[in-house]
């Protein structure tokens, strides 16, 4: 137990004494996320906010023969743009940007209305422009409802019930917004808790084992009467230590973030105060040993730095594949997912954000799993480290 | 005392080494020579127990070095080919890291470190990180780090690799004090007048097995030749000869 106590204290001296390693794990991983987080969800916000405000705008060619259809837009807040184009430019002016749309009015419309056949108009618009597609449904629905006011008219004059021509009426009920939203940002939220949590011990796993090796120490330190497993255990707590700060840090600039953002308006609890943050990192806390161990798994088995920087990095991308799962099938919080690592505490740090209040049961089968893993790996580590591939 | 008996390890076909035995004992300099690849360190290794013998035993002042918390490894002071340093921790605290792992007290680990300081001349950078080293400081931290905890016996692998004439003469009168002090030293070298100088007996390993086991003048007068060096070359062709 003494071994274990002066190996994780070596460890977290000599890590505390790298510049480099330190700023990495402490400053950039657990502000880089939260910064980032409040810069995307603001310029979300604004974004919404503005979509619904802001009137549809529209150029119209040949509109003076279509007197009633431009009333009717108007009416409906469509601000117009008049020009005179033949249909060729119309589509010239879209296409090179002069317009995000243009409604082209044929000659022949007017006659056609009167004649009570089809008339035709041409909305000239370039769909794989993400914006313009928006305004250029919101267009069709309105043109739409023009179409079917005067068909009810035409119907009317001609004594028929308009309820004939509508045989279902549909009404949008739409829940996806903005906790929609909400889903894909807390996603991203939790990943980077996760991401920056392993981020603050990935140096330390790496300069522990593939980094000791490298720099020839590693001999020297197999040769004392101590027991492989102190040796890696002692690394592998000064690993969760490092993370365990990196997540305080993290979780604490989240939650300063969160005073500067209207997260209520993405269906997220806005009173996020110190008992949720505390809830939070009870959450992930589990999570610690599992990934220093992990981590620390991986990097005894690469023969030096450069190579556990590489496959660790892969390591880092495995807590975000239960989280796009997660994100691509909308999986809700449900107590059979609680014995999937980042899963379970990505589900859970969601329940909290929204404000409730996960439960007893969950929180314990998420944490005992993760730790109970941990304990695998930690003994399967420790084991290869009594190996004498071990010197590489 | 350190004993070699009957030590045998292969890394897939190749025999690295081959039923090696030998004594080195306390109050002598052993020098264990060979031609590169002949199995030194690998049977430096199987005897420091970081590798494990197919079969034989490597014993410490009788004590085996099987088993990672063995009785045998407390007695033994280990200096590796690459004996790197934590180089964001200053010499003093690499060996006290060492020290402590050896389960000394705090207090022991001070006395210890200012009695290596003052032997192996340390006062000029014992408090200063190892980063930016002289191989001479480094081998100097390496070799207090291995004697911390007061061996009884040292085995040093190419001790005097990369270091200056300086060095190597302090490190030679190191280990003849060592040597008087009653201390069993096994070292491994490829250069003769280093063993010739030093050695009280030596081991030369070709191929994996034990060719020669005396003393250096023995050696040299049973193969007649006038300088160590031909001995030594005479002992291997004789062996290529025989296999």
């Amino acid at each position: 137990m003494r071994a274990l106590f002066t190996v994780f204290y070596k460890e977290f001296v000599e890590n505390l004494r790298d510049r480099r390693t330190l700023l990495s794990a402490l400053l950039f991983g657990p502000l880089f996320g939260p910064l980032l987080f409040g810069a995307m969800v603001t310029r979300m916000l604004d974004q919404s906010l503005a979509e619904a405000d802001v009137p549809l705008q529209m150029t119209v060619a040949g509109g003076a023969r279509a007197p009633g259809l431009l009333q009717f837009l108007q009416s409906h807040g469509v601000e117009l743009t008049r020009v005179e184009l033949s249909e060729e430019a119309a589509r010239t002016v879209v296409r090179e940007g002069g317009a995000q749309m243009v409604l082209f009015v044929p000659a022949d419309y007017a006659d056609r209305f009167l004649a009570v056949t089809p008339a035709p108009l041409l909305l000239v618009a370039d769909s794989s422009d993400s914006q313009a597609r928006k305004n250029v449904d919101r267009i069709k629905s309105l043109l739409s409802g023009f179409g079917s006011e005067i068909a009810q008219l035409r119907l009317q004059i001609r004594g028929i019930d308009p309820m004939i021509a509508l045989p279902i009426a549909v009404d949008d009920v739409d829940i996806a917004t903005p906790t929609g939203k909400a889903v894909v940002v807390l996603g991203f939220m939790t990943y980077f808790v996760l991401f920056a949590m392993l981020m603050g011990g990935l140096y330390l796993a790496i300069d522990c084992t593939a980094g000791e090796r490298e720099r020839g120490s590693l001999e020297a330190l197999l040769t004392l009467p101590v027991a492989r497993s102190a040796l890696v255990g002692g690394k592998i707590l000064a690993t969760c230590a490092y993370m365990t700060l990196s997540l305080a840090i993290t979780l604490t600039a989240f939650v300063s973030v969160f005073r500067f953002v209207p997260l209520e308006k993405l269906g997220m609890s806005s009173n996020l105060g110190a008992d949720s943050a505390l809830l939070l990192f009870a959450i992930c806390l589990p999570f610690v040993p599992l990934g220093a161990a992990l981590m620390t798994f991986v990097a005894s088995f690469t023969r030096s730095y450069r190579e556990a920087q590489t496959y660790l990095t892969s390591v880092l991308l495995v807590p975000t594949l239960p989280i796009a799962f997660a994100s691509i099938y909308s999986l809700k919080t449900k107590s059979s997912l609680m014995p999937i690592p980042s899963l379970s505490q990505h589900l859970l740090m969601t329940s909290v954000l929204r404000g409730e209040t996960p439960a007893p049961l969950d929180l314990l089968v998420s944490a005992l799993v993760s730790l109970a893993l941990a304990g695998v790996l930690i003994s399967v580590t420790a084991r290869h480290w009594r190996r004498e591939s071990m010197l590489g | 005392m350190i004993e070699a008996r009957a030590l045998s390890k292969h890394f897939g076909a190749v025999r690295a080494v081959d039923e090696v035995s030998f004594i080195a004992r306390d109050g002598e300099i052993t020098g264990l020579l060979g031609p590169n690849g002949a199995g030194k360190s690998t049977c430096l290794r199987l005897l420091y127990g970081i590798l494990e013998a197919d079969a034989g035993a490597s014993l410490i002042d009788g004590a085996d070095i099987a088993g990672e918390t063995s009785a045998a490894r407390a007695r033994l002071g280990v200096l590796p080919h690459a004996a790197g340093l934590y180089a964001n921790l200053t010499a003093r605290e690499n060996i006290a890291y060492f020290g402590t792992l050896h389960g000394l007290s705090a207090a022991a680990v001070d006395a210890r470190i200012g009695e290596l300081e003052r032997t192996l001349a340390m006062s000029g950078f014992i408090d200063r990180r190892a980063k930016g080293f002289s191989q001479g400081q480094r081998v100097k931290t390496a070799l207090a780090r291995a004697l911390i905890h007061s061996p009884r016996n040292l085995i040093l692998d190419e001790p005097t690799n990369g270091l200056d004439v300086m060095a190597i003469r302090n490190l030679r009168e190191l280990l003849l004090r060592l040597k008087s002090e009653g201390h069993c030293i096994l070292f491994s070298s490829h250069v003769m007048q280093e063993i010739a100088a030093l050695c009280d007996r030596v081991v030369i390993i070709g191929a994996g097995r034990v060719l020669a086991d005396d003393t250096p003048l023995k050696i040299r007068e049973r193969c007649g030749t006038a300088s160590f060096e031909d001995a030594f070359l005479q002992v291997l062709g004789s062996a290529e000869g025989v296999s």
